[in-house]
């Protein structure tokens, strides 16, 4: 049973939503805190290097540090900047990004809100990051951030195109799009995964095997490219843009800026797993379930799912610890050149899969 | 329906990169004028760091412009002192003896390696790579640790003293640079798996700021940038000092693996050879450095005969020049540098028409300057 339905019972339908929306937040600040250690951990032993050791036992306390020390610095605003706008902006990031987390299901016992449309509306409600960069980009009033911010609405609404339509691949398969009965197909054998052809049976699922296996790459590179990390770092590229969109920003806000990127990290990871590696579900079956222990299975769960969301967050950090920075206008050729032609020959392939 | 748009302004965009910023590597401030990310025109800025080093040196003793001249590029010290001993020696007649050679030999090629490993290093840092640039300096560290057990220090040494070297080297200097080299070697490789044949890094270079050979010399550009242009001109070969005639090493030239020769990618990558050809250079100097006192030579008194020249070596950046003008005091009547950066860097704005602005750091990176000796 869903919390949500749970807490309508015991609270009434109004408290019930208020308390199942503030549970996400539960969630967010401590992973986003916990991947800011991560990150700096994965990168540092990637460059034969500790990361931090000193505060805490391996460096456990740094971002709670970092967090207190932003907290206390001065929050310097620029006389020239437009200041309704550039105090407005880091919100509407975080906001956009902390939406997202709303249609996600966590486990079969949670999900913020079961919207029928609930993919659709985290792609609309994601379109929010893309106006609050730009609005900081703009209030700045600093040329460097104008062109990060530029930059990262082009990438932003480019890459939304090749993920919409791997998306429509999908629903051609499952016909919801609604992420918990998404997440509910995909049950009981790794086989239900969606990238292995989903409920799909017979000789159609060895077909849709390979198709599904390109459409999650291409997923997976165009969320990449959507939260703005190495390759596609380009709107904040340190090197030539000094930090793109935030320059400007300093303490709290700047800290919301990269609360957002992080939140957003984990819940593009977390759709991907979603729609592909079968959401919450367990590859191997539930504990609970052998032991005959109900109100396990949800945690196992959760567990699953933050564990695949981790996973996916881990390699994102990998990848921009390894690799170069693209340039703007190849980042657009690998877009527009190949990832929407082959996710329209690929939606196109599987939808006729589907009538035959 | 007509749409008017003949009121709204459109014009160029003047982006000021630098003094603080986080590509320009130092003080050097760049004008971009900007056509949307499209670049049509760039014009740096110098002047941050000057210190009056030319005209300083009027007042001191030969000996004492040796610190000075650590500070010019401070990536390739040792190198500096070796070129300026080398003019004050040319100017006063001294021989100094066959060990002292093949130390500073043995010095100048390491310098050599540590200062390409800040280039390649930081290059990739430019690009976006950021992991390759500490796998760099870990290398570079060693070197230091070399340069330090011999004289003290890590950065600006004073060990190359005019006449001679201040110490003889350390007991276990010759046995630790056999086993930084044997270590060094595959590193190299392990450098070029990891950034040079990188798809988005060759995408990002190949065929970007191309110099081509006729521009190349008519700037003056020299060292790397010159030879990746695709002329073979190295000092160490063309106008051989010291003892550089005695030991066998090619001289790598840019051949366009990836594109166009003279484009960023031959620039970097020549690098990548170079620091080959040094460990060759190394190795013949360690199996063949004789035994001798390096101290004997170093006159106590320095004061040429009136008299001027003009003395030239290879630096890791090109052809750095001392022109001293003696009128036979103890101070220099004048000294002139010809800094390899400064003069490299003059081409930068013909390479970065008509590319983008990413491309300008690419560009400026790949030429490799060291904004203490374009300012000195």
């Amino acid at each position: 049973m869903i919390i949500f339905e749970y807490l309508a019972d015991l609270f009434g339908a109004i408290p019930a939503a208020f308390i199942s929306g503030i549970l996400p937040i539960a969630f967010v600040v401590p992973y986003a805190l916990f991947a800011v250690y991560w990150e700096r951990k994965v990168s540092a032993h990637m460059q034969d290097r500790l990361g931090p050791m000193r505060t805490g036992w391996h460096g456990y306390l740094q971002t709670i540090a970092d967090i207190l020390k932003l907290i206390q610095k001065e929050d310097i605003v620029a006389t020239a900047v437009d200041k309704p706008l550039f105090n407005l902006a880091p919100i509407l990031v975080f906001a956009g990004s902390y939406a997202a987390f709303a249609a996600i299901p966590f486990s079969s016992a949670y999900i913020g809100a079961n919207v029928d449309l609930g993919m659709l509306y985290i792609i609309a409600v994601s379109g929010l990051v893309v106006a609050g960069i730009l609005m900081a980009g703009w209030a700045s009033n600093n040329k460097y951030s104008l062109i990060g911010a530029v930059r990262s609405a082009a990438q932003i609404v480019s890459y939304e195109i090749p993920t919409v339509i791997v998306i429509l691949t999908l629903f051609s398969i499952v016909g919801t799009l609604n992420l918990y009965e998404l997440s509910e197909i995909q049950s009981s054998n790794i086989f239900n995964w969606m990238i292995f052809g989903g409920n799909v049976i017979g000789w159609k699922k060895i077909v849709l095997i390979p198709l599904m296996f390109a459409a999650f790459i291409i997923i997976y590179l165009t969320t990449l490219a959507e939260v703005n990390r190495t390759p596609f770092d380009i709107p904040e590229a340190e090197s030539e843009l000094v930090a793109g969109y935030h320059t400007e920003y300093s303490g709290m806000k700047f800290a919301m800026f990269f609360l957002a990127e992080y939140a957003n990290m984990f819940a593009v990871s977390a759709i991907v797993a979603t729609l592909f590696l079968g959401g919450y579900h367990s590859p191997f079956g539930y504990l609970g379930n052998l032991l005959g222990i109900s109100w396990l299975v949800p945690v196992e769960q959760f567990f699953w799912f933050t564990f695949k969301g981790l996973g996916f967050v881990t390699v994102q950090m990998w990848l921009r610890w390894t690799l170069p920075r693209l340039r703007v206008d190849q980042l657009m050729t690998v877009c527009w050149k190949y990832l929407i032609p082959l996710s329209f020959v690929i939606f196109l392939l599987v939808s006729l899969l589907m009538v035959l | 329906m007509e749409t008017k748009t003949s009121h709204l302004r459109s014009e160029e965009m003047i982006l000021n990169m630098g003094p603080q910023h986080p590509s320009t590597h130092g003080v050097l401030r760049l004008e971009v004028e900007l056509d949307g990310e499209l670049i049509i025109d760039v014009r740096p800025h110098i002047g941050y760091l000057h210190r009056c080093f030319e005209k300083h040196c009027e007042a001191m003793t030969y000996p004492q412009i040796i610190p000075y001249v650590d500070r010019l590029d401070y990536l390739a010290s040792m190198y500096n002192e070796f070129g300026y001993a080398l003019a004050v020696e040319r100017l006063a007649g001294i021989e100094v003896p066959p060990r002292v050679e093949y130390i500073r030999v043995i010095m100048g090629e390491l310098q050599r390696i540590a200062s390409h490993l800040v280039a390649v290093g930081t290059y990739g840092l430019d690009i976006g790579a950021f992991t390759p640039f500490l796998y760099c300096f870990i290398e570079r560290e060693k070197i230091l640790t070399l340069f330090e057990m011999t004289c003290g220090a890590r950065l600006l040494y004073n060990y190359i003293w005019v006449g001679g070297v201040s110490h003889d080297l350390p007991p276990d200097f010759i046995r630790l640079t056999k086993e930084f080299i044997v270590t060094f070697k595959p590193i190299i490789a392990e450098l070029n798996n990891l950034l040079s044949y990188n798809k988005i890094f060759i995408e990002r270079t190949a065929n970007v700021g191309i110099l081509p050979l006729d521009t190349a010399i008519n700037f003056g550009v020299t060292g790397p940038n010159l030879r990746a242009s695709g002329l073979k001109w190295d000092l160490r070969r063309d106008d051989p000092y010291s003892i550089y005639d005695k030991f066998d090493f090619e001289i790598p030239v840019g051949e366009g693996w990836h594109g166009t020769v003279g484009d960023c990618w031959d620039r970097y990558y020549l690098r990548m050879l170079e620091m080959e050809q040094s460990i060759r250079i190394i190795e013949q100097a360690i199996e063949q450095i004789p035994d001798g006192d390096v101290t004997s030579a170093i006159p106590k008194r320095i004061k040429p005969a009136e008299g001027q020249i003009y003395s030239r070596v290879e630096n890791p950046r090109g052809e750095l020049g001392y022109y001293i003008v003696s009128k036979g005091g103890l101070q220099p009547h004048r000294l002139k540098v010809r800094p390899p950066s400064f003069v490299n860097l003059e081409v930068l704005g013909e390479l970065c028409k008509g590319h983008l602005v990413a491309d300008v750091i690419a560009i400026l990176g790949s030429i490799d300057i060291v904004l203490g000796e374009v300012d000195r």
